[in-house]
């Protein structure tokens, strides 16, 4: 009891002092700020490309393409292979007409606003049933393109990323001059980074024939993709991948989000390190500037215990703090973020936002947490261990 | 110098605090040599581009091909002195995830357009002799303990066979590597006859033209007539030199790579201040003992000079030696990543920044405790104490 009143008390004096080490115990809270600034910033990249390409995906609609394709872009199918998929068992249908979309995808020139440099675009041909086989996906601004027409919709995050597809303009891609008449929304995700068009005008354009890459169905239930998979894989007029949506978005994000993670992780760690030997330094420098304090304590019959606990939660308190900081400066400055970067699968541009999630800011504060403790322990052992004499005698 | 020994002992009056700032200083560095190290990959190559090579791609983008046709048009223009072509084959070797390039082109003309592509010439003539041969770059070779004489199976992820399978067999006929230290090899080549018989759909087609201009000839002028001849066909071009490309292309993954480095700088700039704080409290720890030096005759520039030497000395320490363990681990990554992510690379541009870095910060950190100690007047400082 005696003891624990003794640690309040010291822990109390200590907090109160911190003005008087102002020095270091700022640049112990800028160094600890800075690690977890960091470490939400570069893994809201991962979280904030997760989001944007799971949100696209859903279990209830399947991506059927050409067996081994790593992407969209490299698959293809011919049009008799789609008309097979439409009138497979499985596939939901709206009175008689299976609810599909079969689709072209192909990627064409766009300036990007932020390096005025040609970026790969998506640029995906559907047909009418795109907006029934994916979930929340509407027209925001203008109106739908007019089959046959060279009328293109774009996605919302493609609009402001890259130049030129506000509504009412119209943009050259090689021999062929396109109207942009509408925006579409879904959601925040990935489908946003694309433009679309009538699947025949692609066709035609990019004198792609009759074939297709991809084509969507609307699943009459999460489970009846065994029976779909079954029935194609069986039918020897086609060799396909049946994949949910969600299957699909996944294995196209991975290889980016591996690669955030594989260097956010390690930065981290190694920063961390960094700022643990940033808070020894400025806890073993508060212990010597209160040498002749806790000597004083001492001889006034304060125990070990109390100075010990006081100089671990001093630590502790000047790491959350610049946890608190670092998280909350990352969450302004970077949460909501609008990047676009080239996603290797797809060869193809995916615009994100940045996600600092509170799952982050959790893990940037326990960093912080372990920071101040590794940083207090050591000084504090040496805090307690001050030979009292010898101490009062530098007075 | 001859004041070395006394600096020395300065720098390790404080055993833990030395040691603990110089970890930080030598985290700091490490992390400078691996950031710079993947940004240099993420610049594609931009600093090996040759700048007599021009690049011929589709305009509307990169992905459609160009007619066969084209070559001899771009061969004749003027200006032209030689022409290569290949194409994106996409495939992986074993399992999906070992992806890297493949090229399918014409033996003699590749590697004359890269003359620094090495490799030795009975393998290249055996190449050219076996329609179903095929070189891999050594970072290739080692990666996947591939040899000169065998056969592997690359699976295509876009080119189908015409008789329906995926499978594509090559004779492994030799290994190339590069004389330039930047230049990536992880890629394979194989012979563009055996595609175009063996490969389903667009056949008549090539991915892109390289192309090496003569001597003296203006790279730009070339391009505007390669572009203007094709100018309105269904195929436009688009012709821009080796490194341009690199750079539009690098520039595809944008704001990513910038947003990094601004992070790393701040991260930097922290470490930086977080040691250069401890080294000013430590030479306001040690105000007497400079007035006694003074005492003993020192002039104020020696005390100038021993304070801002010793801070420069704990920054070079712990730089140097963080620049060195992340040289070490670069070279690691390059061998472990190549294929993944080539032209991992520590510059000798970064290692001169990071050494300026070092001085700049020790001086910045030392200057103002320095002048401190110069304009001590003894009276006071000893007094004091």
């Amino acid at each position: 009891m005696n003891t624990i009143k003794q640690i309040i008390a010291v822990t109390l004096l200590n907090l109160r002092n911190l003005p008087q080490r102002i020095g270091s115990s700022t640049v112990a809270v800028v160094g600890v700020g800075a690690v977890v600034l960091v470490f939400a910033a570069v893994l809201s990249m991962a979280t904030g490309l997760e989001r944007t390409m799971l949100s696209a995906g859903s279990d209830d609609t399947a991506v059927i393409m050409r067996s081994g394709s790593t992407s969209e872009l490299n698959s293809g199918l011919s049009n008799d292979q789609t008309l097979i998929i439409a009138n497979a068992p499985g596939v939901l249908r709206d009175g008689d007409n299976p609810i599909i979309s079969a689709e072209l995808y192909v990627v064409t020139d766009v300036k990007k606003r932020s390096s005025q440099t040609d970026a790969n675009v998506p640029f995906r041909g559907v047909q009418a049933g795109a907006f029934a086989v994916r979930k929340n996906v509407s027209i925001s601004d203008g109106r739908m393109f007019e089959p046959g027409k060279n009328e293109i919709v774009v996605g919302r995050a493609a609009q402001s990323e890259f130049v030129g597809l506000d509504v009412g303009e119209t943009i050259r891609f090689g021999q062929t001059e396109w109207t942009i008449v509408g925006t579409f929304d879904a959601g925040g995700s990935v489908s946003e980074s694309e433009l679309w068009t009538d699947v025949r005008v692609l066709q035609a354009a990019y004198r792609r024939g009759n074939s297709f890459q991809s084509v969507r169905v609307r699943l009459e239930s999460p489970e009846s993709i065994e029976v779909l998979r079954q029935t194609l894989e069986d039918d020897p007029r086609i060799d396909p991948d049946v994949l949910t949506e969600r299957e699909y978005y996944s294995t196209q994000s991975e290889g980016l989000v591996k690669f955030i993670k594989l260097i956010g992780y390690p930065l981290t760690i190694l920063m961390a390190i960094g700022a643990i030997f940033g808070a020894l330094n400025s806890m073993y420098s508060s212990v010597s500037v209160r040498g002749k304090e806790i000597a004083t304590l001492r001889a006034l019959g304060f125990g070990p215990t109390a100075i010990m606990v006081s100089t671990v939660v001093e630590s502790v308190f000047l790491a959350l703090a610049g946890g608190i900081l670092g998280g909350l400066l990352a969450f302004l400055v970077f949460n909501g973020f609008q990047v676009s970067t080239l996603n290797g699968p797809s060869f193809s541009q995916v615009v994100f936002d940045f996600a600092v999630t509170p799952e982050l800011l959790i893990q940037g504060m326990q960093a912080a947490l372990i920071i101040g403790v590794v940083g207090g322990f050591f000084p504090a052992i040496r805090a307690a261990r001050l030979p009292v004499a010898l101490a009062l005698r530098e007075l | 110098m001859k004041y070395f020994g006394l600096v020395w002992k300065n720098v390790w009056r404080k055993k833990i605090r030395t040691s603990l700032t110089l970890l930080s200083v030598f985290v700091a560095f490490l992390l400078f040599a691996l950031l710079s190290a993947i940004g240099y990959a993420f610049k594609g190559g931009e600093d090996v581009a040759d700048a007599e090579r021009l690049i011929v791609i589709d305009k509307v983008s990169l992905i459609n091909p160009l007619p066969q046709a084209y070559r001899n048009r771009i061969a004749s223009t003027p200006g032209v002195h030689s022409v290569a072509h290949a194409s994106w084959f996409g495939g992986f070797y074993q399992e999906p995830r070992n992806q890297f390039g493949q090229f399918p082109t014409n033996p003699y003309e590749y590697f004359s357009m890269y003359p620094e592509l090495k490799m030795p010439q009975e393998q290249l003539d055996a190449w050219a002799k076996n329609r179903q041969g095929a070189v891999v770059g050594r970072e290739i070779a080692d990666q996947f303990n591939i040899k000169v004489g065998d056969r592997i199976p690359i699976q295509a992820t876009i080119w189908t066979k015409s008789d329906g399978s995926r499978t594509w067999e090559f004779d492994i006929e030799g290994i190339f590597e590069t004389d330039d230290p930047r230049g990536s090899t992880a890629f394979m080549l194989f012979q563009h006859d055996y595609f175009e018989e063996a490969r389903a759909f667009a056949k008549g087609t090539v991915g892109w033209y390289v192309l090496r201009v003569e001597p003296g000839a203006d790279p730009v002028e070339v391009s505007n007539a390669i572009d203007l001849q094709f100018a309105n066909s269904p195929n436009e071009t688009e012709t821009s030199t080796e490194a341009a490309f690199a750079q539009s292309f690098a520039k595809q993954f944008g704001n990513i790579a910038l947003i990094v480095t601004l992070i790393l700088g701040a991260v930097f700039f922290t470490l930086l201040l977080v040691s250069g704080n401890t080294m000013s409290q430590s030479v306001r720890e040690r105000i007497s003992e400079l007035a006694v030096l003074k005492t003993l005759g020192f002039s104020d520039r020696s005390v100038l000079g021993v304070v801002l030497s010793e801070s420069i000395l704990i920054m070079l320490m712990g730089g140097l030696l963080g620049l060195g363990v992340g040289w070490v681990l670069v070279q690691g990554a390059a061998q472990a990543m190549g294929a993944f992510l080539p032209g991992i690379y520590l510059s000798p541009q970064s290692i001169l920044i990071a050494i300026a870095v070092m001085i700049g910060a020790g001086i910045v950190a030392g200057v103002f405790p320095a002048l401190k100690a110069m304009r001590l007047s003894i009276i006071d400082a000893l007094a004091r104490a």
